[in-house]
């Protein structure tokens, strides 16, 4: 027994020569909701595959609680939503949600389902006069089928409208809720940012990083940005400070998380002199071009 | 168990919705009525009644037009899907990839079986109207129906194959455009090269007929043509069926659903989203 919902261990998949998938752990707890960043081709959409068991591996194990990918058990317990989702166009929202609801042999409330997602207007259009958004929604609706122990969303957001990506959270939260283990491979970094608890990021198939945003942060050692305006003279500021001077007004500073207390210590002993002090920890997307494209990694 | 069924219903509704149902329904009956009428010259020549000539007409027209209607629907059924990027999500589920070849065989079949049965049916009930029909007629026609349907279910099947191997919908398409013409015309043509070069040799005698019934076409060919004197006679086409023993076209026409089938699930197994 394992109390993981999904466990990849030292998985690696060769496509010809190139290795596609080279050593890739990680492991998700019931109810986690992991982003998995990397650039195009850089093995994101390959792992999902793997974890559905449709395309083999080559070394390594993976694990959907106790069960190997596609089995027949595994894919009960799995939900998948493809990178841009197409399904065929005769067919209208209801019969194709139906038919997934059949096979999945959950019994599902299929107008309540497309009323979660948005569609209930369209439930009896043919997708084909469907928008890429009202596709996306549609294959979130089947995602939702049959209270899943994985799910994997390949770009969930794209081709969403703002409001739609946020409803997307909201239902990605409801699934982590019911204790779906939800792995999300995505470009939008802004908004995995604040919407998952860990952040594993790929690299030419290696996963070159697997933490929290926080420890990533440390880790990488990226620096603080601090923005000092001045009062009066910014460039006595700036020497005194010895950061740079921008934007007329203001001076820049970079510390490491640890000096941090130590600098705003120092700009609070200046008085008079400092109008205003701005802070900027390191963004996820410092964050990924650090991981995603050091070379030397 | 009743997954396969799930895809069956599924894939009844799209050849209805897209209307290739009724498109084939009306070319079956558009084809087998002008067969029936202009094909009604020589009953009084051959002293046979009119559905019998019908059925000898139409006969000619299946062999052409089952394994192309049938190759129509069927090429698409997993390249189709693998292009829209549906048959990775298709694959997710539990449904086995056996269990969705089936549904989609069984839904595809009985539209099939209904543009036949439909488009035959009224010509064969137009011509016993005019000219009579007796009941070997009549069983005649059964069996063209019949056999058009086994026909079909062979191209089905060899359609869902080169969907399988093909990169792709266009490229099953023009897989498919080529396995229709070896099958229904060039075969043909080689065979009778092979028996003009042969100058009634040994091939003639007895290689030339099994190779023959070894195509399905064929096989459908002489099935119906040995099984009636009457339509043998009107077809004009006797000597290769006597060559044969009575069960070699019914066999391979048999054995061809199941074969190919078999076949398209292997393809299919290979086959990554």
């Amino acid at each position: 027994m394992t109390d993981k919902a999904l466990t990849i261990d030292q998985v690696c998949k060769d496509r010809g020569k190139t290795r596609v998938l080279d050593d890739i752990t990680l492991s998700l707890a019931p109810g986690q909701r992991v982003a998995l960043l990397g650039h195009n081709g850089a093995g994101k959409s390959t792992l999902i595959k793997s974890i559905l068991g449709l395309t083999p591996i080559h070394g390594g194990a993976i694990r959907i609680g106790d069960v190997a990918p596609g089995t027949a058990q595994a894919r009960r317990k799995t939900a998948y939503l493809p990178e841009a989702v197409s399904f065929h166009p005769a067919l209208t929202g209801r019969e194709q949600l139906t038919l997934f609801a059949q096979l999945s042999g959950a019994q599902a409330d299929v107008p309540g389902l497309l009323e979660r997602v948005g569609l209930s207007d369209a439930l009896d259009r043919r997708i084909g006069a469907y928008s890429k958004g009202m596709r996306q929604r549609l294959g979130l609706a089947q995602v939702l089928l049959g209270q899943p122990k994985v799910a994997l969303l390949d770009e969930p957001t794209s081709g969403l409208d703002p409001i739609s990506r946020q409803d997307l959270y909201a239902i990605i939260d409801e699934l982590a809720g019911q204790g779906t283990a939800v792995l999300i491979a995505s470009h939008a970094l802004t908004e995995v940012e604040a919407r998952t608890d860990r952040i594993a990021i790929m690299r030419k198939g290696r996963m070159v990083a697997d933490d929290t945003l926080t420890n990533l942060s440390a880790l990488a050692g990226l620096p603080i940005r601090l923005k000092v305006r001045a009062s009066t003279n910014p460039d006595a500021l700036a020497a005194e400070l010895g950061g740079n001077r921008i934007n007329g007004a203001s001076v820049e500073l970079l510390c490491s998380p640890e000096d941090k207390m130590e600098a705003l210590r120092r700009i609070a002993g200046l008085g008079d002199a400092v109008a205003d002090v701005e802070m900027t920890p390191p963004k996820l997307e410092d964050l990924y071009r650090h991981y995603a494209q050091e070379g030397s990694r | 168990m009743t997954r396969f069924l799930a895809i069956t219903r599924t894939e009844m509704l799209i050849l209805r919705r897209n209307r290739w149902l009724l498109v084939a329904t009306l070319i079956m009956v558009l084809f087998a009525l002008a067969l029936t009428f202009a094909g009604s010259a020589p009953t009084g020549t051959l002293g046979v009644d009119m559905l019998t000539v019908s059925v000898a007409s139409m006969t000619t027209l299946s062999v052409y037009l089952a394994p192309l209607l049938a190759l129509m629907i069927s090429f698409d059924a997993i390249a189709g899907d693998v292009d829209r990027g549906s048959l990775s999500l298709l694959l997710s589920y539990p449904a086995g990839r056996g269990e969705i070849l089936l549904g989609k065989f069984t839904a595809h079949l009985a539209a099939l079986a209904f543009a036949m049965t439909v488009g035959f049916g009224t010509a064969g009930a137009v011509a016993a109207f005019f000219g009579g029909a007796g009941a070997e007629s009549l069983i005649a026609l059964t069996r063209l129906i019949l056999t058009s349907i086994l026909l079909g279910a062979v191209f089905l099947a060899l359609g869902y194959l080169l969907s399988a191997l093909a990169k792709g919908a266009t490229a099953a398409a023009g897989l498919s455009a080529g396995l229709w013409l070896v099958f229904v015309v060039l075969y043909d043509l080689g065979l009778l090269g092979a028996v003009v070069m042969d100058k009634g040799g040994s091939f003639t005698q007895s290689v030339f007929p099994w190779v023959m019934v070894a195509n399905p076409a064929d096989a459908f060919r002489l099935w119906n043509i040995a099984a009636t004197e009457g339509v043998a006679m009107a077809s004009g086409m006797t000597g290769a069926a006597q060559a044969l023993p009575f069960w070699a076209a019914p066999a391979s026409l048999l054995i061809w659903p199941v074969l190919a089938f078999a076949l398209a699930r292997l393809a299919f197994r290979r086959v990554e989203p």
